[in-house]
This record gives C-alpha cells, structure tokens and sequence, in this order.
C-alpha cells in the first residue's frame, strides 16, 4: 500500500536524522529526571494527603511525570521542521507523488518512538525509588502517553507549518505547555485543589490522561477514568492530526 | 490537445490574497498568462524580481494552485491530475531543497523512492547521477559541508532522479561562482540533448542567449514579448550606441539635440549616459560624433554594440533589466 510504504520511507529518514545525535534523547528527558531526584522527595511526607492512594507517591508521581515528558518532549518537534520549509525540504516532498499524510506521520511516528524509549528508561530510573507497577497497566499507559505525544507534536508542527518562523513557534508552544501541565495534576493530584481549579482541570483533556495512567499504573482497571482518559485523548490526536494535515496541504495552495 | 506541448496555459492567473488588519488585499502576481511550451525546448522566462517567473512555476509544478485559467501539462489537468503531472516533472525551487541534515547519496535514494522507485533501483539511479554530476567525492557527505556549487548540482540532480519529462529550474545559475556556472550550462544543455523539456526562469541575459531556443520576457506578470533569441533581437531593429558625457545636464541637452537631427529608434537617458538604437550604426556613429563636438558637447566615451537581450528588454519595458536589479 502506498501510504505505508511512504510512512516507512519517511519514518526511517526522520529516525535516522535523530540517530544520528542521540545525545539529545537524553537532554530532552533531563527536565523530567531531575523532577524525579529533587522534586519527588519532597512529596515522600504527603502519603496521607488525598489523592496519594495507598501513601506511595512515585506511584502518583511518576505517571505525571511521564505524561510530562511526553507534552514537553514532543511540543518542539516543530523547529527542525521550520528548517525545513526554510531549505525547500517540504516543498520538493510536495512536488512528489508522496502522500500528503506520511509527510506528517513519519515524522510523529518518530516523535512516538523517541518518547517510548524515554518513558521506559524514567520508568527504570524510578523503581528505585520506590515505584511499584502493574505491568500490563504500564503497558496501556504507554499507549496514553503516545496519544499525549500525538497531540503535542501535531499541534507544534502544526504552528510551524503556519508560522514558519521560530520566532512565533517557542512562545506559542511555551503558552500551550504550561497551563495545560498545571491544570493536569502531574506534580500534586487534583483531589488538593480548590473545586474552581478542579472544574478548570475538567476542561483541560491532559488531566484525563494524567487520572487514567494513575489508575492503570496500580491495576485498577475497574476505572472508569481510564476509559475516559483513552477516549478523550484519542480523539483529540486524530483531530490533531488532521489540523497539522491541512495545514501542510495548506502551503500549496 | 497538441502531443507536441508540453505546456499550454490559457489566461492563467494567479492572485494573492492577504489580510492586512482585517482588510483583504490583492496582488496579481501573474496576470492572464497564455504560454505554448514544445517538446525538447529549452525555455526561458526572463525579467527582473518580482516580474511573476517563479509563480508561474510553481503554479506549473503542482505547487500552487491556479486562480484562474487553464493549464496542462504534459497534457494533463493541472488540477484534476496532480499526480501524473508530479510523477513527470522535475522541479528545482531556487532555494533548492537539498536536506543538508542527509549526506547526498541519502538525499538522492530517498528522493527516488518518493517516486516508487525500489530501494535497489533508487541506490543504482543515484550512483549514476552522482558520477554523472562529478559529485562522487563529496556524495556520502552530509549535505551541510557542501559549497554553493555542489550544493546546486545536488539540487538538480534531485529535481531529475526519478527522469522527467519536463524539468522547471528556478534561477539555477543565480549566485554561483563563474566555473560552477559554465558546468551548469553544458549540464543544461547535456539534459536537452537527452529529451529532456526544460523551462528555466533567469535575470541573467547571457544565460538565456546562451541556453534557450524560445525565450519570454515577463514582466508585472504578463508575457511581454516571446521568440528566439535571434528573433528578439533582430526585433530592436538597430545598433546600440551609448555616448557618456561628463554631467546629466549635458546628457539631456544632447538628448533634445539628438532628438531634433536624427531619426532615432529609441534613445533613453540614464544618469550620465544616452543609450540610442539606431540602423546602420557603425557609419552613423561619426556623424552623431561630430554633431555632438559641434555643439560644444563633450563626448567622454562612445560604445557602439550589435542588439544584444538587454536592448530587447529596455525596448519592450522601457527600462533596463540591470537597472532594475539594482535597485532592488
């Protein structure tokens, strides 16, 4: 099929091109590791506060810290993109047979990959400190995780393929991040917040996916967030796909 | 539809439509551009910045979308049959759109499988083309190290990997060294005697005397005037004489002088210069001498030359191609 053979075409040169300085996988999971060693400490006398289930807080914390990386990891794919359409690089895809959609979704592909390898390995890194796993519940949180990856790399290509320019892409994406992490709950659970800030994090889908990887990461799967979690995200990632889809169809016009 | 036309366009139209502070506003980059393009040209679309070259190919690679007009290509519908007219053309956009994160020899492999070729077939057409484009010392690396004039020749050979018939170069010579440009030029005309139609867009005069059998001057959009060099030029109908004096005022003066006892063809006043076409050039040339010497008007240099594309251009627009350069 042609799509898949295009999506495979371009998914190997967008992972080659990572490849080819891995260091920066390791940089772009430094924000998250040092939450994990100095920030999740301070949390060790919270256990009887609610929301920490069961009193361990790595396994609170940890899933959010995951989502973190996945919304921070990905929010920035847009620049090497932006160099791209300022070399010509899309603009000879374009004039191509090559499907439209394997332009955008062999680059996500990659960000998907790039953002599994670096949950497993802070996932690693944390047992140590004291997180406890379910592992299929680990492994349907990967899936979560992908599809908050999805949506942060389809909006940030998105922003580059309309802005075109780095100069209006950073503060874009830094207003996007940063209220949308907040009103998550990935560094304290929701359950300690005011109701007005619990109805605000009502409208912020990131804190559907924050609620279902806690539960999965315990094994309970009898929860009804992790279908909600699964369905809100899900949906979200394919519209962001086909916004960030239009919007490079959108530059040959 | 004539099999010999590789391109034929209709009235083809382009608009740019912007919103400045909620209000639209319009720019006709091409304006109604009827274009024959045959099989086995090389075709050459000359004029300044800005004149609507490079729009209307882009319009013609699929790149953008006519506003108005009919278009085919290689006898395709330039918007109901997208995909034959990309699988057949070539396009190299002035920038050039090398992925210099690559090294070459990646460029031109993926390049080809973009176009379905197989992984196998694609390795072998790049090897060819590298060898072919004296790129075999530099091809396996990265794309990044490359000066201007390899970097070009990476560019064409992407835009020719998967064998078009139709190849669209913008401005493939612009800012290139002397050398890397005459290589272009017998790569160009290598590529003609292939099969290959080639359309080129070019400021530079000499380079579409040198390359193109069918040359269109454009400007503000429009086709202003087309033909062979030979036919072009022939078209000013005179020598050019360009007589320096030592101010403009004196420049003007000879001007009206000039105007009162010759029958001139065209005369044009730039700063401190006169340019004039007239016939027979070389025998009249004393006499203006003299006429001018007469009236007390000091010659300081005299060029006398044979039409040459610059004259076509500042017949038909009125102004200077170089002048215009400039300026911008």
């Amino acid at each position: 099929m042609k799509l898949l053979h295009d999506v495979r075409l371009m998914f190997v040169n967008n992972l080659n091109h990572t490849l080819k300085s891995p260091v920066f996988i390791f940089i772009n999971m430094f924000q998250p590791l040092m939450y994990l060693v100095l920030y999740m400490p301070l949390l060790g006398g919270l256990g009887s506060v609610p929301g920490f289930t069961g009193g361990n807080t790595a396994n609170v914390f940890i899933p959010g810290l995951l989502v973190m990386q996945a919304i921070f990891g990905c929010a920035f794919v847009g620049f090497p993109l932006i160099d791209d359409i300022r070399s010509g690089v899309i603009h000879r895809y374009l004039v191509t047979p090559v499907s439209r959609s394997a332009i955008i979704l062999g680059k996500v592909l990659r960000d998907v990959v790039v953002l599994l390898a670096q949950c497993i390995l802070i996932t690693l890194v944390a047992i140590p400190f004291g997180l406890t796993l379910s592992v299929p519940g680990f492994l349907l949180s990967l899936v979560l995780y992908i599809f908050i990856g999805i949506i942060m790399s389809c909006i940030s290509y998105s922003f580059a393929l309309i802005y075109k320019v780095e100069d209006s892409l950073a503060p874009t994406m830094n207003t996007i991040t940063l209220p949308v992490s907040l009103l998550s709950g990935i560094f304290l659970p929701l359950a300690l917040a005011p109701l007005w800030l619990q109805y605000l994090a009502k409208i912020n889908p990131f804190s559907y996916g924050v609620n279902a990887t806690r539960d999965l990461f315990v094994g309970n799967f009898q929860s009804i967030s992790i279908f909600e979690g699964f369905i809100i995200t899900g949906i979200i990632a394919v519209v962001m796909f086909y916004w960030s889809l239009h919007s490079l169809k959108k530059m040959a016009t | 539809m004539n099999s010999d036309y590789v391109i034929e366009t209709k009235r083809l139209q382009k608009v740019f439509v912007s919103k400045v502070r909620g209000e639209k506003r319009q720019v006709e980059a091409v304006k109604g551009v009827d274009l024959i393009v045959k099989r086995g040209q090389i075709f050459g679309f000359l004029g300044p910045n800005g004149a609507g070259k490079s729009t209307t190919q882009k319009v013609l690679s699929t790149l953008m979308r006519p506003s108005s007009g009919e278009v085919k290509v290689l006898g395709y519908d330039l918007v109901r049959q997208q995909d034959k007219i990309r699988q057949n053309v070539g396009f190299v956009s002035q920038v050039g759109g090398a992925d210099l994160a690559s090294t070459g020899m990646e460029n031109l492999v993926l390049q080809a499988q973009l176009f379905g070729i197989d992984a196998k077939t694609a390795k072998k057409s790049a090897e060819e083309f590298s060898q072919r484009f004296q790129m075999t010392s530099y091809i396996d690396r990265s794309a990044s190290t490359y000066s201007g004039g390899q970097k070009r020749r990476l560019d064409i050979a992407l835009g020719m990997i998967h064998h078009p018939q139709l190849l669209l170069l913008d401005e493939p010579t612009t800012g290139l060294d002397p050398q890397s440009r005459a290589y272009l030029w017998t790569e160009i005309q290598a590529l003609k005697t292939d099969g290959v139609t080639i359309l080129l867009t070019t400021q530079y005069m000499d380079e579409a005397d040198k390359l193109c059998d069918t040359i269109a001057i454009i400007d503000h959009g429009q086709i202003i005037v087309q033909g062979t060099p030979d036919e072009l030029k022939s078209s000013v109908g005179g020598d050019t004489i360009v007589f320096s004096f030592v101010s403009s005022e004196i420049a003007c003066k000879a001007e009206v002088l000039l105007n009162e006892h010759v029958k001139l063809e065209l005369l044009q006043v730039t700063d401190n210069s006169i340019y004039l076409t007239i016939k027979d050039g070389e025998r009249t040339l004393p006499d203006l001498l003299r006429l001018l010497d007469g009236s007390g008007m000091h010659v300081q240099g005299v060029t006398l030359s044979r039409p040459s594309l610059d004259d076509v251009f500042l017949k038909y627009t009125g102004r200077s191609l170089r002048e215009d350069g400039q300026k911008q």
